[in-house]
């Protein structure tokens, strides 16, 4: 076989061989090349992924926040072990005729401690925790909200879409603060809801109303920021939905329902991720505003943005106490909306939006 | 064009009643109202503070009341400020946040829109990554953290301008940039995007292709097309920004009306929240017509419908 050089050919795996419904593997093209190079067959994920690690801020991104991320759920424990100071723990000292109980970073407090004496560093990880899950969950409650409700809009089109979308007009000229606050007080307290209670009966013991407030507050967060991701779907089902497969899907039968959440959900996802990526850091930007003006997250309980907001009383004096939860907060934000820029950029390659 | 305009200058009555009817049934679903809140009054005092805010009548009737009065542009009085009408409310307190709204957006523009072209101009520069990092920084750190920081350096270390309260230039400075760097930063980043989008189109070759100066090329035909992103943004920021910016105002302690909505919510203060939520979506509406207006001044190929 060596009379004559056969061209290059690059052809993938599934070109040679034919999975068989016994799941076997079997040749179905013999091939002649002298340099026959397998390609692997590179979904748009793969690719996108590919190109992600290319963006280095992206990346620096991805790093922060897994960081981040092992910090605030492992840091807690380590100080705890190694220090035997938790997040709500007041050395007794302090009580017993100190004058002063802030004190400014040093080896045993690396962020010094807050006004009743509570060691910083380990408040401000413990505050991650639940500022981190506010934009989590706050975000997946938007992302189930507001894509449900674009896609339905965006496929049922005409009228119906015309007033959803006119809703939507006037929600958003409505000062979400207010319904948060309404939201919060309507299902508060003896109201809340049984399975909100179960929530944060998993995460931290039965019976907690500091808790349950909390976890409240990531619904109610989630309720108010759904309507643009909504206008985002709806834009991309307006655009899909006059395709072939989607027109095949309704000739085979498959319902309105199937149509919308099988097969054009699936088919706008990339925009879709995207915006939730970039949902989370501003939904934790809200939360902390909340907890600035003493709506959010309350004592005992911290978040980032209530431990700036203790901190902004005494910014003259005890500086520290503003800045390190004010710093991480920021790097968390920084890290995210790289994140998420990259993510975009590497999703949709053609077209550099904002 | 005359009759866009009028067609939309129509539609925001509708628009701005049900917005309050909306945030008076959010109101109303809440349980507890304003008096719940105060210390108990006796019964009889009670009933006749009611009876004078129209809160004894049924709920039919008070939503007609207040609809009538929002028609007429005269929310009533205020339940905390006593004596006091929401409209003297409002026009006390507007012009702060206006000023400082108003200042910060044209301190944002500047520093966007600079930063926004001359990055796009030389994408992939050291001041591109460097001015959109340092944008990102501006979206990243919350205002309520870079607020406080600027008064601890520049107020309570260097002593160059006062940390709070209203009074005198001086006393604009750090509010005013508090309030327009993330604003600033947005404008950036939509500058940067909207010219790379533009230098890349047909128009901008002719323009080149006839032997236009580059600057002329710039200014006359790029800037136009791109800072259409930057026009829309315009519109909602700066509604927001002439509204008070809730956090800036507690921070530098500006009596602003931004504050003054925040205390209403929580004091359940009825017809000052929903006068200001009135005033405000009206505000808006007329600055997002504004907005659509300009569009056909920016870019030919839009038409009005």
């Amino acid at each position: 076989m060596k009379s004559k050089k056969l061209p290059d050919l690059k052809i993938t795996a599934s070109d040679i061989f034919v999975k068989y419904s016994d799941g076997k593997r079997r040749r179905k093209l013999k091939v002649m090349a002298e340099n026959v190079e397998i390609v692997k067959g590179t979904s748009l994920w793969k690719d996108a992924w590919k190109r992600l690690l290319k963006n280095k801020l992206a990346v620096f991104g991805l790093i922060v926040m897994v960081i981040m991320v092992i910090a605030v759920s492992i840091g807690p424990a380590i100080i705890r072990w190694t220090t035997g100071f938790t997040a709500d723990y007041i050395p007794s000292d302090v009580g017993n005729g100190e004058l002063v109980s802030s004190f400014p970073p040093s080896w045993e407090h690396p962020m010094g401690t807050d006004e009743a004496g509570r060691d910083l560093l380990a408040r401000v990880l413990q505050g991650g925790r639940i500022s981190l899950m506010v934009g989590v969950i706050s975000t997946i409650v938007s992302l189930i909200v507001g894509v449900s409700y674009g896609a339905i809009a965006g496929y049922l089109g005409g009228k119906i879409d015309n007033l959803m979308m006119r809703i939507v007009d006037i929600i958003y000229a409505i000062p979400y603060i207010l319904v948060v606050i309404v939201l919060l007080s309507v299902f508060g307290g003896p109201n809340t809801p049984g399975w909100i209670a179960w929530l944060s009966e998993k995460f931290g013991g039965a019976g907690n109303q500091g808790l349950n407030q909390i976890f409240l507050l990531f619904f109610a967060l989630g309720l108010v920021s759904w309507l643009t991701m909504a206008r985002v779907v709806r834009g991309q089902i307006l655009s899909l939905k006059n395709q072939e497969f989607v027109m095949a899907a309704r000739a085979t039968g498959v319902s309105t329902f199937g149509i919308i959440f099988k097969h054009l959900v699936p088919n706008a996802l990339g925009p879709v991720i995207v915006y939730a990526t970039l949902t989370v850091p501003s939904v934790m930007l809200t939360e902390a505003f909340l907890s600035f003006l003493g709506i959010g997250v309350q004592a005992p309980y911290a978040s980032w943005g209530s431990l700036a907001a203790d901190g902004i009383k005494n910014i003259a004096v005890y500086p520290w106490q503003l800045i390190f939860p004010g710093v991480t907060m920021a790097l968390t934000l920084f890290s995210l909306n790289f994140l998420g820029d990259g993510l975009r950029d590497a999703l949709d390659p053609q077209t550099r939006k904002f | 064009m005359l009759s866009f305009i009028i067609r939309r200058l129509l539609l925001v009555i509708p628009m701005a009643l049900l917005v309050v009817t909306l945030t008076w049934v959010l109101i109303r679903a809440a349980p507890g109202s304003f008096y719940s809140s105060e210390k108990k009054l006796p019964p009889a005092i009670e009933a006749n503070i009611k009876k004078k805010y129209g809160l004894d009548k049924p709920w039919y009737q008070q939503y007609g009341l207040m609809m009538g009065n929002i028609l007429r542009l005269d929310f009533g009085d205020s339940l905390k400020y006593q004596g006091q009408s929401v409209n003297e409310i409002i026009k006390r307190h507007f012009p702060y946040s206006a000023t400082i709204g108003l200042l910060a957006y044209i301190l944002a523009l500047i520093l966007g829109l600079t930063a926004g072209i001359v990055a796009a101009l030389k994408q992939n520069s050291a001041f591109d990554y460097g001015s959109m990092a340092l944008a990102m920084l501006g979206l990243s750190v919350p205002n309520f953290v870079l607020g406080p920081i600027l008064v601890l350096v520049f107020s309570l270390w260097l002593f160059i301008f006062p940390p709070a309260r209203w009074g005198g230039l001086m006393a604009l400075v750090l509010p005013v940039i508090t309030l327009s760097m993330i604003y600033a930063a947005y404008i950036a980043r939509l500058t940067r995007a909207g010219m790379l989008e533009v230098m890349r189109s047909d128009y901008i070759r002719t323009a080149r292709a006839k032997g236009l100066a580059e600057w002329k090329v710039l200014l006359k035909h790029a800037l136009r097309g791109g800072i259409v992103p930057v026009v829309s943004f315009t519109g909602p920021a700066l509604a927001s920004l002439l509204a008070g910016t809730v956090v800036v105002e507690k921070v530098f302690a500006i009596p602003g009306l931004g504050n003054i909505f925040i205390q209403a919510v929580l004091n359940r203060d009825e017809p000052l929240i929903l006068g200001i939520v009135a005033f405000l979506s009206i505000l808006i509406m007329i600055f997002n017509l504004a907005v659509d207006i300009s569009y056909g001044f920016l870019d030919p190929r839009i038409r009005y419908e």
